[in-house]
């Protein structure tokens, strides 16, 4: 591996400074089960690795139902799927968090390094997505806010500007009747990277029949994780029915534009984009109707 | 020749010292700086297990540790398994269940198989299963192996 300095930055504002003094330079540790393979393989050319590990910010995990859930950027994935409220609330998140790579991983692998790394096929995004998470970011200027459907910008690049990092992410608290799902196509049963990926968070009235609101987000089928508008607020105010999961898994295909490689082809994975919309939204209903 | 940096840290119960460059992984840093030579290097990128050790109670890659992150944490290896005088239950198991051939992935899956029963004593197949699903094995055919880990749970 290509020599590096290493800062173990112990507040924002340290990992904030070396950050902004050492720009492209720097790259932010958290897990490290992205970065070092990058560094390692030279696919990522890093001279100061700042591991955030140590502040404070970075490690908070608090969920109430009036606040939310806020997430320290580098809380790893075995805290997410090991809280039980978390599991309650953000179903969707803990799908993913529970199939980024095996168990070594997520001792390690975070839900915050997940998003910075913004590959098209991230598991975590879709989740964030669906679920509305803010990303909170501290930077020279100071903190400020960005929805996460706006922080990836395309393969591994991100909204961040030099000097910022993600500090947390905030959760809102979902109301009542309300449930959420993720689940990706791989060809096998673990260890391996989405095909295609969809999350589905909905809300249901308080009879259990319709629709009051649906948010659908989908992985590796763009540049970035897309969040599936269109499809998303056709589900509004509908009656619960195969029609109406039919018509949003349409209008989620349609905005599709996937890529042929290794993993599948194009064609592939518009279908599969079908199957998996379908399959999120009733495996959010189902969660709603089992509570 | 780059900077070392001073770490100071505790290896299957001992107070251990020593110096690395920040690129030298744990997994290096363990064989080529510790003599510990138990964990392997397989793939070198998180996808095989191999080099598996606890670190701070929680399984990790040390191939995707750094040395310099290790500083006060407990690191436990498959050097520290066995008792001076008896082998580890889960190593017993592993040898009266043949559940290893060439060996090379073994000390990963002890030590991850010590992770899941320190986390989860009495574990379903499907739960040793997918726990160990990070970890390869290119002789067994994982059967023994996942045989082997109830075995040890039962026995312990």
């Amino acid at each position: 591996m290509q020599a590096f300095e290493y800062v173990a930055a112990q507040t924002v504002p340290e990992a904030v400074a070396v950050l902004k003094e050492k720009g492209q330079q720097a790259r932010v540790l958290a897990g490290g089960t992205d970065l070092i393979v990058q560094v390692r393989e030279a696919k990522r050319d890093v001279d100061w690795m700042v591991d955030i590990k140590a502040i404070p910010e970075v490690n908070v995990l608090t969920h109430d139902s009036q606040n939310g859930l806020r997430l320290g950027a580098a809380v790893p994935c075995y805290q997410i799927y090991g809280t039980e409220s978390i599991c309650e609330s953000f179903p969707a998140l803990v799908d993913a968090t529970k199939i980024i790579g095996g168990t070594a991983i997520q001792g390690r692998a975070c839900v915050g390094g997940n998003l910075c790394n913004a590959s098209p096929a991230a598991d975590c995004i879709p989740p964030l997505i669906v679920l509305n998470a803010i990303c909170v970011i501290a930077g020279p200027g100071g903190e400020k806010e960005l929805p996460v459907g706006a922080f990836c910008t395309g393969p591994g690049q991100t909204a961040l500007e030099r000097g910022e990092m993600l500090v947390a992410l905030k959760i809102p608290q979902p109301s009542s009747h309300s449930s959420s799902y993720y689940l990706r196509f791989i060809p096998r049963n673990e260890m391996d990277i989405a095909v295609v990926g969809a999350g589905a968070a909905v809300t249901l009235d308080a009879a259990q029949e319709t629709i009051v609101s649906a948010r659908i987000a989908l992985a590796a089928v763009a540049p970035t994780p897309l969040f599936a508008e269109e499809a998303s607020a056709l589900l509004a105010g509908r009656e619960i029915s195969d029609a109406a999961i039919d018509e949003a898994a349409a209008a989620a295909q349609a905005i599709a534009r996937p890529i042929s490689d290794m993993r599948g082809t194009a064609e592939q994975r518009t279908h599969l984009v079908g199957v998996l919309t379908r399959r999120a939204l009733k495996g959010a209903i189902q969660r709603v109707l089992d509570a | 020749m780059a900077r070392k940096t001073h770490v100071q840290t505790q290896i299957n119960g001992d107070s251990v010292e020593f110096l690395c460059e920040a690129r030298q992984s744990l997994l290096e840093v363990l064989r080529d700086e510790l003599q510990l030579t138990g964990a392997k290097e397989g793939c070198n990128n998180g996808n095989c297990g191999a080099c598996s050790v606890i670190l701070d109670g929680r399984l990790v890659n040390s191939c995707l540790v750094l040395g310099v992150e290790t500083g006060g944490k407990v690191v436990e290896t498959v050097e520290g398994l066995a008792a001076p005088d008896r082998l580890h239950p889960i190593q017993d198991a592993f040898l009266e269940n043949a559940a290893l051939q060439c060996g090379i992935c073994t000390p990963g899956f002890l030590m991850s198989a010590k992770a899941l029963l320190d986390n989860n004593p009495n574990p379903t197949e499907p739960e040793v299963r997918y726990w160990l699903a990070g970890n390869l094995c290119r002789c067994t055919g994982y059967d023994k192996i996942v045989r082997a880990v109830l075995d040890a749970a039962a026995a312990m």
